[in-house]
């Protein structure tokens, strides 16, 4: 359990957890694996069963039973926070989330609220497989009533990291339930700080109310007009970035990125602020191409912005199974180059 | 000692609500459908008859009854029904998603059941004695998240009565046709202690029921019971597919609002009626009259 400043994306949501548990008795874990010495499949939940006790509940396997009586708890007053081992499982959820904790407030004619928060770590590049692997994120986007957040690894100005933060903030300070989008391959990442962010300009735009979310935006200081927007969360954020910062440096081609962490509902008032600027397009995401996030984010930008969007387009997964030999998973998952290789077509 | 009386006018106004109800959709007052409990009256009036305080109820598709017993105004059901702005749920709930004080249905089945549990988990934890009755029925054995819920119901010892109201059927299809094995057995095999009663008799359901909730708030463990007992409608308006014969045997032998009234006098039984007709027809005006439609 981290006590310090947070040094990883692991180490700042097991902050948020630790710090809302401590805020208010009501927040209750609930998931598989969850007692330590295990601390969780991911280690995220590490050590909050020793210092909290009353306030985890490792579970059995039923990710369905557990996401629904979470629904319960939260209509009677508690706080709940329920872990799925892996995002691949949010499948067995997904009536839970969708016919009943995301339909109350609104079936009930806005009498109740239903604040429970589904953490689940979704991805590939770990090897583990077709079922263990998968970015299925996207059949959550656009549920009446359900927001879906990723978060990023900046520090964000705040002790805990915005990671926790973000956690901390669906936990305690908004009513409506949420799905906790992570991702296995960022958990060991370093939380960016200042001196890390040096040849960045980053800059944060918050809505209000339930678009309160930060959406970051990053771009090469002092670097030229950029010709393209790229849109990207989570992990793919990550690539994205990096992918910025090489194309600056090794090719003088120069783009903005933009990080929402607030995937659902909608909220994209800085990426049409960006593509105003560039014209061009280019979203990432690590789930399958078809039907995707970017494909409702092309289709956003291009209402808003009519012919001032003038090439756009979309980087996800291959569609098929996620492979586990590593070669395989690599040519099949979105990388670096490749969003390196897409930028140079479209500029 | 039962009140013969106001048993007999809770089981009657929750049939005089429903035949209302089914006569009154030909008009075309009532949009969409509905599930009524005819036939299951007793079971609604006999268990929440128990209810004590902030004690929550869950229930399903089939919630009118649970709803009138629970002590939920007519007229607002009505209007719910009417899909006006002044029903239960503004309209927007209809007839299978009712939420009012701490009574609450919803239209999946055994979704309920989790949401009954985590309900019944919230209680515990607040240590108040408040407890939580969850209605189901055979179909609803078909869920495979209702054996998810009665394990951990079990495990965490949760303070829930689980209302398994056995109608032998679901929608068309007979409980011969869906349902493998025992179910009492399905409850005992997680541990959860388990009564059943074959029975339309209000005053067989009460004094069990009352036994079961008492236990559930004396050890603040789960019970379920088992009533085998008969749909008398439809499943929805008029999608019966029973024999008129079938149909015809199951009035004369299981009509709990027969049973119970024969227990009245013949002059105390009609005026107690003609109160609840009364009422029953006022609350449908009042609905009716209601602005609707423009929110």
């Amino acid at each position: 359990m981290t006590e310090t400043a947070p040094r990883t994306v692991l180490d700042s949501l097991n902050l948020g957890l630790q710090r809302a548990m401590q805020a208010d008795k009501r927040v209750i874990l609930l998931g598989e694996d969850l007692l330590d010495p295990y601390g969780g499949a991911f280690k995220v939940s590490r050590g909050l069963s020793t210092a909290f006790p009353q306030q985890v509940l490792t579970t059995p396997i039923s990710e369905a039973g557990i996401t629904g009586m979470a629904g319960g708890m939260a209509l009677r007053g508690l706080r709940p926070v329920v872990e799925i081992m892996f995002g691949d499982f949010t499948t067995l959820i997904a009536d839970q989330v969708i016919n009943h904790l995301a339909k109350f407030h609104g079936m009930y004619n806005g009498a109740v609220s239903a604040p429970a928060v589904i953490r689940t770590p979704m991805g590939g590049r770990r090897g583990y497989g077709p079922t263990h692997s998968q970015t299925l994120e996207k059949h959550f986007l656009g549920v009446p009533g359900l927001r879906v957040l990723a978060p990023f690894n900046v520090m964000g100005g705040v002790p805990m990291g915005a990671p926790g933060q973000l956690l901390y903030d669906a936990i305690l300070n908004q009513d409506k339930p949420v799905l906790f989008v992570e991702n296995k391959q960022q958990y060991p990442f370093k939380m960016m700080e200042e001196a890390y962010l040096a040849e960045y300009d980053l800059s944060t735009y918050t809505g209000s109310g339930e678009f309160s979310a930060p959406c970051y935006g990053f771009r090469i200081k002092s670097a030229p007009a950029a010709d393209l927007t790229l849109a990207a969360y989570g992990y793919m954020a990550s690539l994205a970035l990096e992918a910025l910062r090489r194309l600056a440096f090794d090719q003088e081609i120069f783009c903005e990125l933009l990080v929402p962490t607030q995937l659902a509902p909608f909220e994209l008032t800085a990426v049409f602020a960006s593509v105003a600027r560039t014209g061009r397009l280019l979203t990432v995401e690590e789930g399958t191409f078809s039907m995707g996030w970017g494909a409702e984010v092309l289709a956003r930008t291009a209402e808003a912005l009519g012919a001032g969007l003038t090439s756009a387009r979309r980087l996800a997964a291959r569609e098929g199974v996620v492979p586990t030999a590593p070669d395989l998973e690599a040519a099949c998952l979105p990388a670096i180059d490749d969003i390196i290789n897409r930028v140079r077509e479209m500029v | 000692m039962a009140d013969n009386a106001l048993l007999y006018r809770q089981l009657y106004q929750i049939r005089r609500f429903e035949t209302v109800l089914i006569d009154q959709f030909k008009t075309g007052i009532f949009p969409g459908t509905t599930h009524t409990s005819l036939g299951q009256e007793a079971n609604a009036v006999g268990v929440l008859a128990h209810l004590q305080g902030d004690d929550v109820v869950v229930s399903n598709h089939r919630c009118h009854g649970h709803y009138l017993a629970y002590g939920g105004d007519p007229q607002a059901l009505f209007a719910e029904l009417m899909g006006k702005p002044s029903g239960v749920c503004g309209g927007v709930g209809g007839s299978q998603h009712l939420h009012w004080r701490n009574f609450y249905s919803s239209g999946v089945q055994g979704g309920t059941v989790a949401m009954a549990a985590g309900m019944a988990l919230a209680e515990k934890r607040a240590a108040n004695g408040t407890i939580v009755v969850d209605f189901m029925g055979d179909g609803t054995l078909g869920e495979g998240i209702v054996y998810e819920c009665l394990n951990m119901i079990s495990l965490w010892r949760l303070p829930i009565l689980l209302v398994l109201e056995n109608n032998h059927i679901a929608q068309t299809t007979p409980a011969s046709l869906a349902v493998a094995g025992s179910i009492r057995q399905r409850f005992e095999a997680f541990g959860i202690p388990t009564a059943e009663l074959d029975s339309s008799d209000v005053l067989e359901v009460l004094p069990l029921a009352g036994e079961l909730i008492w236990q559930v708030r004396a050890e603040g463990g789960p019970r379920a019971l088992i009533i085998s007992t008969a749909r008398l409608g439809a499943h929805s308006k008029g999608d019966d597919t029973r024999t008129p014969g079938e149909l015809a045997l199951l009035w004369q032998a299981r009509d709990p609002v027969a049973i119970q009234g024969a227990r009245l006098t013949e002059s105390a039984r009609m005026e107690l009626e003609d109160e609840v007709n009364t009422a029953v027809q006022r609350a449908f005006d009042a609905a009716s009259e209601a602005v609707g439609g423009q929110r």
